[in-house]
């Protein structure tokens, strides 16, 4: 069956065939080609983010103010955070969507191509405008990520290029999110049903109705803010009537779930690899799903534990407390699920089964952490330290970014038709573990201590987790060229790299996108194929016992 | 397989035995400047309890599902274990492990509520003071004490931290943590603090009591503390406020209450006695806590003091250096440093109405402050004097010279 639709697929081909030179990019509806663009922007913003990272731990190595104004500091970590969540994470994730949904599902394409060069090209020009407000006077916004009013209006001329920037974000966000739901709900492979999916079609899918719904709200809260400097309105000016607090209502709503915009598809990846090289099918699949679904709807009625200390009536506290202790349970379960798949196993260790298992370690350690911190009269202490520092990067970096990195190895052989170096990739993994820990570890201890967050200079007696953090920080920005080059290798055949893999890269792998070949072709499922249960991630007992 | 199994023991028993020793070592050591401090309240301490409860649940959940994981890695690896099993579910251990976690976040939940509610219970205070977050300084007001002053970061502080300093910051005595005018408060009272702000959100934090608000315009937030040991508490604002968030620390000195009286009849009259004098230099104020421990040396510090802030005449150049060195250090993060401000919140000075109009309502709007523009009554006159000057002979503007007399005489 497979092998009709690869004939079919190349034969296509000599019609369809991708433009020559730079217009192939520009005007491409290929999913694999925007796929390829959104990871190759990801990436870049990985490392203009990863260089402001960097101006900010010099800056911390040691007390004093050795390098960069506070000022130019505190535009540092605001673009350092917008770059990273919107310019890195978030283009990485939909990259891996665009590549990996329509195989996984067995179709030819996402549903809306059209729209889905118009999502990826608005990022180029939203992030010249972000970026571009550093050469301008009064510098870049520099009242932190969550734009907090009244601070946030004192930002000079870049204000209204960082609000229109936000705004092209989240539309390019949102046109995103239509096309994986659209697709995903109706151009599945016959057999596929929802409940057979793979598991990070579901976390896309989820992820996606979360983007659907809170980007416009993100959208709404920017705007707000744009008449209030602008056109005169007080919608946060509490000397006009209006009320600074609700800002923070408003963008933790969408803040809240854009953490786990931020996770879901990473567990979707984990969920993926774990079983390829543990050669065992994923334990828990169904709670897999449910725990998913859970945590998308616990992440809309947490958002107020970011803003604990705004002072709100009692009830609310313990509300929101009790409502974030509980996304412990579902997210208790996924971890317990991956160790069950683990368990038994027949595992192999190559560079993507690395990651992911740093990914259950490190991202359950940003799990700890969060629950510490859902204790409200506790984060009264940990509220804006290091602490909270520590988590979120414990989440997002070891967790977020390590998925992302798991999934290019996991999926590079299929893209490119040539695997990776293996020795190079293990040194990444071991270069990138240990620096990351060295690097985000001691802020725990920092925060604890009472370290600040935000702060340019700080007490001497913070000096040594700051020099550790900072020395890790600089190890792990040096690591990720060996994941550059290791992967270009691939992509463009260096160091004598060949083609010539198997369909099925990975023994272990399942799924519709090994049943197509390697490199894939321009066009695969052109025709679609009929899904069944052996490829699935999901078995289900009633269904091995009808086999 | 035994050599391994050995091995494997030995490790174990390592790796737990560090660990062992080192949350030992955490756990006498909590005040050792790596944990969360166990404070000087009631209220701090239940927090340090919580936090270390919540803590040793993670180590516990850390140490089992860790546990397993490294035991798997080992040996169910494919050279251990080539044929992987088949199970894929158990509704059974999917039950059991959501609801084990769910009891144990009841557990923590229910101390945790009781906490919360005593923290918030702001009622039956015996004093209140109102704290004032200003960019980049915090204003207490000792409320039906007519007692005001503003707290900002230690001068050899201020001066170690600038860009190129060229001070070691590890030889200034707490860097960064030091404040001109400490809060003093009593010991073993309930003081309430009613938290508010004059520009953009800050956030009040003392870590030893256990206490974090957010400090923002147009709300009132309470919070208290019963602090019952005197001594000398630090603590920083918390919320980012803009580009020296890093440097407006928070210092209190609990003390026990006579001291606490006496201290605060000093202060007021000392306002007092300034005020008759009609000149308030903020060197005075700075004395009078001194002046309770040691009178004659405050006394002579004082004199000296307005000795240093009100002089004679002083030549336009003169007020022009000066005044470019305070117009830098707390006018150029609004105004810029070219005078052009970021309008519309922060007016440009250049031809500007109030730069080249009269000096007595340049004056007043420095000491008193307007829409977002802070009072600086507490700069000198002198200060005052030499960076209006400055102003009116920048950037092209042109509007003659300010006497700190004049400043004085308008105060």
């Amino acid at each position: 069956m497979a092998h009709a639709h690869d004939a079919h697929a190349h034969h296509d081909d000599h019609h369809h065939g991708p433009d020559k030179g730079i217009m192939r990019w520009i005007k491409t509806t290929n999913h694999k080609d925007l796929g390829t663009l959104y990871l190759f922007f990801a990436f870049t913003m990985f490392f203009i983010g990863g260089l402001m990272s960097l101006v900010i731990r010099a800056e911390l190595f040691h007390p004093g103010l050795q390098f960069v104004q506070p000022e130019f500091f505190n535009q540092m970590t605001t673009m350092h955070a917008l770059v990273m969540i919107f310019g890195g994470v978030m283009p990485g994730f939909v990259g891996l969507a665009n590549w990996m949904v329509p195989m996984m599902i067995g179709c030819s394409d996402l549903a809306l191509p059209r729209v889905n060069n118009w999502g990826f090209w608005i990022l180029p020009f939203a992030f010249a405008m972000l970026i571009g407000t550093l050469f301008m006077d009064g510098g870049a916004p520099a009242g932190g990520w969550t734009m907090y009013p009244p601070l946030v209006l004192q930002t000079g001329n870049a204000f209204p290029f960082l609000i229109f920037a936000v705004h092209l974000m989240g539309i390019s966000s949102i046109t995103g999110a239509i096309n994986v739901v659209v697709t995903i709900l109706n151009m599945r492979a016959p057999g596929m049903t929802l409940l057979k999916m793979p598991l990070f079609v579901w976390t896309w899918l989820i992820t996606a109705y979360l983007l659907i719904a809170v980007m416009p709200v993100l959208a709404g809260a920017v705007t707000m803010l744009l008449t209030d400097k602008y056109f005169g309105t007080s919608f946060f000016t509490a000397a006009g009537g209006g009320d600074p607090v609700m800002f923070q209502h408003i963008f933790w709503f969408f803040g809240h779930p854009e953490v786990y915009i931020m996770i879901l598809p990473a567990f979707g990846i984990v969920s993926t690899i774990i079983p390829t090289f543990a050669r065992k099918s994923l334990f828990g699949y169904d709670s897999m799903v449910y725990a998913s679904a859970s945590i998308a709807f616990l992440s809309f009625i947490v958002w107020a534990h970011h803003m604990f200390t705004v002072g709100m009536p009692l009830a609310g506290e313990l509300f929101f407390m009790f409502a974030t202790m509980l996304i412990a349970v579902p997210t208790g379960v996924k971890v317990f699920n991956w160790v069950a798949t683990m368990w038994k196993g027949s595992m192999t260790f190559e560079t993507p089964m690395l990651f992911s298992i740093a990914f259950v370690f490190l991202f359950t350690i940003g799990g700890f952490s969060g629950l510490m911190l859902a204790m409200t009269p506790v984060d009264f202490q940990y509220h804006d330290t290091y602490f909270v520092v520590a988590h979120f990067h414990y989440v997002l970096v070891p967790g977020a970014v390590f998925s992302i990195i798991a999934a290019v190895y996991y999926w590079i052989p299929k893209w490119t038709g040539r695997m990776y170096n293996e020795f190079w990739g293990k040194v990444h993994f071991w270069l990138s573990a240990v620096f990351i820990n060295l690097t985000f570890f001691p802020q725990h201890f920092a925060g604890l201590a009472g370290m600040q967050r935000r702060v340019p200079d700080y007490a001497v007696q913070f000096t040594d987790f700051n020099v550790i953090s900072t020395i890790g920080a600089f190890g792990f920005f040096v690591a990720q060229f060996i994941f550059i080059f290791n992967m270009l290798s691939s992509c463009f055949g260096w160091f004598g790299r060949k083609q010539g893999l198997p369909d099925r890269v990975w023994e272990g792998a399942h799924g519709l996108e090994w049943t197509v070949a390697s490199p894939a072709p321009y066009h695969t499922f052109e025709d679609p194929p009929q899904f069944s249960d052996s490829e699935g991630t999901a078995i289900h007992d009633e269904a091995v016992a009808k086999a | 397989m035994m050599s391994m199994k050995g091995w494997l023991t030995r490790l174990s028993t390592g790796v737990g035995l560090a660990l062992t020793t080192i949350a030992a070592q955490a756990y006498t050591e909590t005040s050792g400047g790596y944990n969360m401090p166990v404070g000087v309240t009631e209220v701090s301490r239940e927090v340090h309890g919580l936090h270390m409860a919540v803590f040793w649940v993670c180590v516990v959940i850390g140490i089992i599902v860790f546990g397993l994981m490294t035991y798997s890695i080992i040996k169910h690896r494919r050279s251990n274990n080539p044929k992987p099993a088949d199970f894929h579910e158990s509704t059974t251990v999917e039950i059991i492990w959501t609801v084990i976690p769910f009891v144990v976040l009841i557990s923590l939940a229910v101390p945790a509520a009781g906490t919360l509610i005593k923290m918030e219970d702001t009622r039956n205070a015996d004093m209140s003071i109102k704290v004032t977050g200003y960019q980049w300084k915090w204003h207490y007001d000792y409320l039906g004490e007519d007692v005001g002053f503003f707290s900002t970061l230690a001068e050899d502080s201020n001066q170690a931290r600038q860009l190129g300093s060229g001070v070691d910051v590890t030889q200034v005595p707490n860097y960064l943590v030091e404040v001109d005018n400490p809060l003093v408060i009593p010991v073993g009272k309930k003081v309430r603090f009613l938290v508010t702000s004059n520009d953009v959100i800050h956030a009040w934090w003392v870590p030893e009591f256990a206490v974090k608000k957010d400090a923002i315009p147009g709300y009132v937030n309470e919070i208290w503390t019963k602090v019952e040991q005197p001594g000398v508490y630090r603590g920083v604002c918390a919320e980012l406020c803009g580009r020296d968030h890093g440097f407006m620390p928070i210092v209190v000195k609990a003390v026990p209450e006579a001291e606490f009286t006496a201290w605060l009849e000093a202060k007021k009259n000392g306002t007092e006695v300034a005020a008759a004098e009609t000149v308030v230099t903020d060197a005075a104020v700075d004395a009078a806590p001194t002046e309770v421990a040691a009178p004659a040396e405050a006394a002579v510090e004082v004199a000296a003091a307005e000795a240093e802030a009100a002089p004679a005449e002083m030549s336009k150049d003169e007020l022009v250096a000066k005044g470019e060195g305070v117009f830098k250090a707390n006018c150029a993060a609004c105004h810029q440093a070219n005078g052009q401000g970021l309008p519309p919140s922060f007016p440009s000075l250049v031809g500007s109405a109030v730069v080249g109009g009269p000096a007595a309502a340049q004056i007043a709007q420095v000491l008193n402050g307007k829409n977002l523009m802070p009072p600086f009554k507490q700069l000198s006159d002198t200060d005052i004097a030499a960076v209006i000057t400055y102003t009116r002979n920048s950037w092209g503007n042109d509007s003659g010279v300010v006497q700190p007399d004049a400043v004085a005489a308008a105060r």
